[in-house]
């Protein structure tokens, strides 16, 4: 099998410059893209941060919303927030509690995880179409919190059920079989064993889908939202105004955008700043959580 | 009494377990019964009649044609398969062109006699009024009223819901204008997607990987009408001036917008994917005295190809169902775009905006939840894609 | 001139002292067994010579390894060129996810060969000569994964051999082999011992015993003792070396 294998002269040369020539623009890429997110987050905390005071945080729109702040749409978005929580929480736990440790027949598994998926890949503006028919519509709530909170609740389901799915996937059998071979059944194991080990990964992605709900402009838009809205909403039947739909509401219509311009900025800010903060905290968490597993 | 808690508990999850299929299931319920809808609707606004001279042979228009004729964009009558002649359209508020006041009568109440005879004298006319303002007697003729074709929906190339006397739902445009801003879209975000996941997975360091992987994750939670604010604001001003548009707000700045937004889904299914392409893979070809670079593109990509495609499709959906920051950026003309520098509108933007001034329960509002059912089975389409990719790539 | 020379050389992961103070010469197309329990340093040392070890980060090395009297830790090597004349074979067979044809022709291909029958030529060759050939002559554009183990391990031995490395590295080339498949691996080691120089790495003593001309057996990162295969086998200078050979330990 002795053979002289060519090697082309130049070959070393080539070899060298085209990994160059490759590295050189996935680097320049990966920088473009990053500084698309700098340029984009510079630019609305620069243009944003004159308009941020404690009169804007505290105080309703006014003067036909060219003027004043952004309070009842602040305490709109995070009731919304809250409310899609109470939905999408126990119901996203609990089917992924269903998935990962009592679905023990494979097609039914896989039939459920595709429809999960594929709820996830539905548009949330379908979700809001479904939502006014559904809850506004036929169930009769109204444009109201309840109706925003329901439709934005099962936008986020998906989202649980796959975080406590894959949460509780990576805890090891052993586990769960130790627990069972002491005597404690099915549920025991899973709410003292099962859960709190999943815990940590399953509240990391609780905080990013609440980071999610609060940008959602879409699915609010039949079901909830409020054009302007100034006083608090006093029940769950009542419609509330909302950060992204006030933010949308004021840079595209209205009476003077020109005026309006620097309140956009300042509640695009306050917009960005709930979702760096979410995902601050979350990864934060997921530091602490990482560490005090190694302590163990 | 443990056993029967433990039993009403696995009863509970399971029916948590098939609730995503109830709510896709409801969702489709839904969207399909006013969806439906739409279909039983007849061409000309309920209540209302078009009436023609009995000399006229046409008995038959379309609502394309109708409404060129009310719009004078059509004004012979041979066009539609008459006998030469001017059309003379009419309409209610063209009364009082034709009679005075007092002839009308204080209520109005000659005024069905008055246009009955005035449709019987005039050849050329064409007129809409209500039904049961003109006297039964009158020796007129009506073009044929019936319901909306399914052709006329999904082939027309005009989208009008709110044109008298006869609205037009074609929905070409408006699923042209979701593609052509999708196909965009990804063409910018592809190299880009691609390039920055083989630097994270293959290249980075282990500290920039650190760095980078948080600036993906956020640009994944900005919202997208913040997204849309700012190209409003930065995009659309920028290629307004950079290509000379009369309008910034067009489908390149759609595209542009979209192509940011789908890139944290692409890379991180990409990545994802070429990360589990086995190290002793790599070696073998490194072994070989493969550079990096060519064990990247001739391992590692093609191992990872179906992730990597997974990835793309679902950056595509993420693009084909975007909402507002589309509709804010995009201009939303409904017509068929020829140039991705013209405004255009999309199937979700059509949705956003119109759904808000659209009557519960009326034609306009009934196409509005169909356009919702195209967009549910567009995206359907592509996770029944996704999954049928990876599904393969697992066997 | 020795083929390899391996002198004072020192290797760390990160604080962990993975190799201290080996020094041995390897004698050109003579097949050298690194023994010794898990965790010895022997894998390490095997992936210092075709620099595998490069990928992983915060590692550290001192000490020379000389190939053909030129030192590859060299700021001048060509690791790419050092990794085409030094061949490597891994424990588990890890065919790429291509034909058997394309997995024989890549190292040709990666290093700059276009000439289709001159690919087409050397894959058969070195089919061939891994005794392969007869097995797979009819469906070379059938994937690789569809072949036994033992039969893709060979497959790796001819994609290795076909670059025309001048040493061949394997790494418990049959340690996830079928007794009959691992005879077979084993006869190949002797054929292949005719055209290149071979270091194989093993647990299984026998193995070690059956192929090689001599016996490297390292303990707790240092090379307690090396010499022709015979003597270490039946007459050892050190006490460890007997003791593991013996099954005492590891």
């Amino acid at each position: 099998m002795e053979h002289f294998i060519p090697y082309p002269a130049r070959q070393g040369f080539r070899k060298r410059w085209s990994q160059r020539a490759a590295f050189l623009l996935f680097r320049l890429f990966s920088l473009v893209v990053a500084a698309t997110l700098v340029i984009i987050l510079g630019f609305i905390v620069w243009k944003g941060a004159g308009a941020i005071s404690w009169e804007f945080l505290t105080e309703a729109p006014s003067n036909g919303m060219t003027s004043g702040g952004i309070f009842p749409a602040l305490v709109g978005t995070l009731l919304l927030m809250l409310g899609s929580a109470l939905v999408a929480f126990p119901l996203g736990i609990m089917s992924g509690i269903y998935m990962n440790e009592y679905a023990t027949r494979g097609w039914l598994v896989r039939f459920i995880r595709i429809m999960t998926n594929n709820l996830a890949g539905i548009p949330s503006i379908v979700f809001g179409l479904f939502g006014m028919a559904l809850f506004v519509q036929y169930l009769g709530f109204g444009d109201s919190i309840l109706a925003g909170s329901l439709t934005l609740g099962l936008l986020s389901l998906p989202l649980v059920i796959r975080t406590t799915e894959e949460a509780l996937k990576d805890i090891p059998d052993a586990y769960r079989e130790g627990s069972l071979a002491l005597g404690a059944s099915k549920l025991q194991t899973i709410r003292k064993v099962i859960l709190p080990m999943g815990m940590p990964r399953i509240v990391t992605g609780l905080i990013l889908s609440l980071g999610r709900v609060s940008g959602e402009t879409a699915p609010i838009l039949f079901t909830c939202a409020a054009y302007f809205f100034p006083q608090l909403p006093s029940s769950i039947f009542d419609p509330c105004m909302a950060l992204p739909y006030h933010l949308y509401v004021i840079s595209t219509s209205g009476t003077d955008l020109e005026a309006q311009q620097p309140l956009a900025y300042g509640t695009a800010l306050v917009l960005v700043a709930i979702i760096l903060l979410v995902n601050l905290l979350a990864n934060a968490l997921r530091r602490y959580f990482q560490h005090k597993v190694k302590m163990k | 009494m443990k056993k029967l808690l433990e039993k009403l508990v696995a009863s509970i999850f399971t029916v948590s377990g098939l609730l995503t299929s109830i709510v896709i299931l409801l969702i489709v319920g839904f969207l399909f019964s006013e969806g439906a809808g739409l279909f039983r609707n007849r061409i000309i606004d309920p209540g209302y009649v078009l009436a023609v001279n009995k000399s006229n042979p046409v008995r038959e228009l379309s609502p394309e044609q109708i409404k060129a004729i009310f719009d004078s964009d059509l004004v012979d009558w041979a066009e539609v398969g008459g006998d030469s002649g001017p059309i003379v359209p009419f309409r209610l508020e063209d009364a009082d062109r034709y009679f005075s006041e007092a002839q009308l009568g204080p209520n109005y109440e000659h005024a069905g006699r008055l246009i009955a005879e005035l449709i019987e004298r005039t050849p050329g006319i064409v007129a809409f009024v209500p039904g049961q303002m003109l006297p039964p007697d009158a020796e007129i003729a009506f073009i044929e009223d019936r319901t909306i074709s399914f052709s006329e929906i999904f082939a027309g190339k005009e989208w009008f819901p709110t044109a008298t006397p006869s609205p037009l739902f074609g929905i070409v445009p408006l699923v042209t204008g979701t593609l052509w801003v999708s196909f965009f879209a990804i063409l910018f975000a592809f190299p880009f997607g691609i390039g920055v996941s083989v630097y994270l997975s293959e290249i980075a360091s282990e500290r920039t990987r650190q760095l980078l992987r948080p600036v993906i994750e956020l640009l994944n939670g900005i919202p997208s009408v913040v997204y849309g604010f700012f190209g409003l604001v930065v995009i659309v001003p920028l290629l307004q001036r950079v290509f000379g548009l009369p309008v910034g707000e067009s489908g390149l700045a759609g595209s542009i917008v979209l192509a940011i937004m789908a890139l944290p889904t692409i890379i991180a299914v990409a990545e994802d994917a070429m990360h589990n392409c086995p190290r002793a893979m790599r070696e073998a070809s490194l072994a070989l005295g493969a550079t990096q670079w060519q064990t990247i593109y001739r391992v590692v990509i093609p191992y990872s190809i179906s992730g990597i495609a997974s990835g793309v499709v679902l950056g595509i959906g993420r693009a084909v169902g975007e909402t507002m920051a589309v509709l804010m950026v995009t201009g939303n003309a409904a017509v068929i775009p020829t140039s991705i520098l013209e405004p255009l509108r999309t199937i979700p933007a059509t949705i956003a905006a119109e759904l808000g001034e659209a009557p519960a329960g009326g034609a306009h509002y009934e196409s509005l939840f169909l356009l919702g059912i195209v967009l549910f089975f567009i995206t359907l389409a592509i996770n029944l894609g996704v999954e049928a990719i990876s599904s393969k790539s697992r066997s | 001139m020795e083929k390899i020379l391996i002198r004072d050389v020192n290797f760390w992961y990160g604080d962990f002292h993975a190799l201290k103070n080996v020094s041995l010469g390897i004698e050109e197309r003579e097949v050298v067994a690194f023994i010794g329990p898990s965790g010895c340093g022997k894998s390490t040392l095997l992936r210092l010579l075709n620099r595998m070890n490069d990928l992983i980060p915060a590692t550290r090395l001192t000490g020379e390894i000389l190939l053909d009297g030129r030192d590859i830790y060299d700021r001048q090597e060509d690791v790419d060129r050092l990794r085409k004349e030094v061949g490597m074979v891994f424990q588990r067979p890890n065919p790429f996810p291509k034909s058997i044809f394309d997995n024989v022709a890549y190292g040709l291909r990666v290093n700059g060969i276009r000439d289709k029958e001159f690919i087409a030529h050397r894959v058969e060759e070195t089919l061939r000569g891994a005794a392969l050939w007869d097995e797979v002559k009819d469906k070379l554009k059938a994937s690789a994964f569809a072949l036994s183990g033992g039969q893709q391990q060979r497959l790796c031995i001819a994609r290795a051999m076909a670059v025309a490395p001048s040493v061949l590295l394997m790494d418990e080339p049959a340690s996830a082999l079928d007794p009959i498949s691992t005879a077979k691996i084993e006869e190949l080691i002797r054929e292949l011992r005719r055209e290149v120089t071979i270091v194989i790495v093993t647990h299984n003593m026998q193995q070690a015993a059956r192929v090689s001309d001599r016996t490297a057996f390292f303990y707790m990162g240092e090379m307690v003792e090396y010499g022709l295969t015979k003597l270490i086998f039946t007459d050892p200078l050190k006490e460890a070396t007997q003791n593991y050979i013996t099954g005492r330990f590891g």
